[in-house]
């Protein structure tokens, strides 16, 4: 790897970079990088699809009824169940 | 199951009757954030009893500390504030050795290690959403150190931003952004593995 150096570098951006909120400049030389640096290029997709799969497969937030009654008897709020 | 009111805004709650104890206001309170506590605590714990003593906690302790809520932070990051110090808690009294999230971020040991380079990122989506990948992902979320997984659970999964996360956890900005990218990296380095093992790849820097 030729740019091996440079690229570990520039990983601690690619998270802000996937966020669209890397500052303008480092974003140019970032996407110069990515130009001409494959592996780099597969980190941020890779780390993009990600992110995605953590979004898409976030479970919702319940409580199961157990626990909400439990919850709402030691709170001393029976009356609201 | 109840996920609350899903119409109430978070900050859409008067301090001023919460403040003076009204039971109604806070019963809304509960009804609101319970779902949201109960779900952070059962991935920074593991475990359902803890995660429930957890939520009850959390909640006595708001009850009681509403009066001296000063406003600085939003309500829904005080709560989750008095909820992660409940679980870091409890996580402590279980692993005294492991729990520390105020030491400062240096280099990361684990960065130096290869990173693996498997370009899975265009595989179908039925082969990344299948159920083996998301107990992947969920496996990798629960070997995370406890101070990186608290920042990504509260930026990922409890969508907080950047600001609010640093309020819950007395954190920079910066040190709240390092941490959810380490986070990160370490959670594609585990699909990467996974998915290498399916597509086959080449590991970088080694």
């Amino acid at each position: 790897m030729e740019h091996k150096g440079h690229c570990k570098d520039l990983l601690g951006m690619f998270s802000d970079y996937v966020d669209g909120d890397l500052a303008a400049e480092f974003c140019t030389e970032l996407e110069r990088h990515l130009a001409e640096c494959e592996n780099c290029r597969i980190i941020v997709d890779t780390l993009r699809r990600t992110v995605y799969l953590v979004q898409v497969t976030k479970e919702p937030a319940l409580v199961p009824d157990d626990v909400r009654q439990r919850l709402y008897r030691s709170l001393r709020l029976d009356e609201f169940l | 199951m109840s996920n609350g009111p899903s119409t109430i805004q978070p900050e859409d709650f008067s301090l001023e009757a919460l403040r003076s104890g009204d039971r109604v206001e806070f019963s809304r309170l509960v009804e609101v954030y319970s779902g949201k506590l109960y779900r952070l605590g059962l991935k920074m714990l593991d475990n359902p009893q803890d995660a429930e003593d957890v939520l009850q906690e959390a909640f006595f302790k708001a009850y009681r500390g509403i009066k001296n809520f000063d406003g600085r932070s939003s309500l829904s990051t005080w709560l989750y504030r008095i909820a992660v110090n409940e679980a870091l808690m409890f996580l402590r009294r279980k692993h005294p050795e492991t729990v520390s999230i105020e030491e400062p971020d240096g280099d990361d040991p684990d960065d130096q290690e290869p990173l693996q380079i498997v370009d899975w990122c265009c595989l179908p989506e039925e082969e990344l959403m299948s159920s083996e990948v998301r107990s992947r992902l969920d496996k990798a979320i629960r070997k995370l150190p406890t101070k990186l997984r608290v920042v990504f659970l509260l930026r990922e999964i409890e969508d907080l931003s950047t600001e609010e996360t640093a309020q819950a956890l007395n954190l920079t900005e910066t040190a709240v952004k390092t941490r959810l990218s380490r986070a990160r990296m370490r959670l594609r380095d585990e699909l990467s593995v996974y998915f290498g093992e399916r597509l086959g790849g080449k590991v970088y820097g080694a």
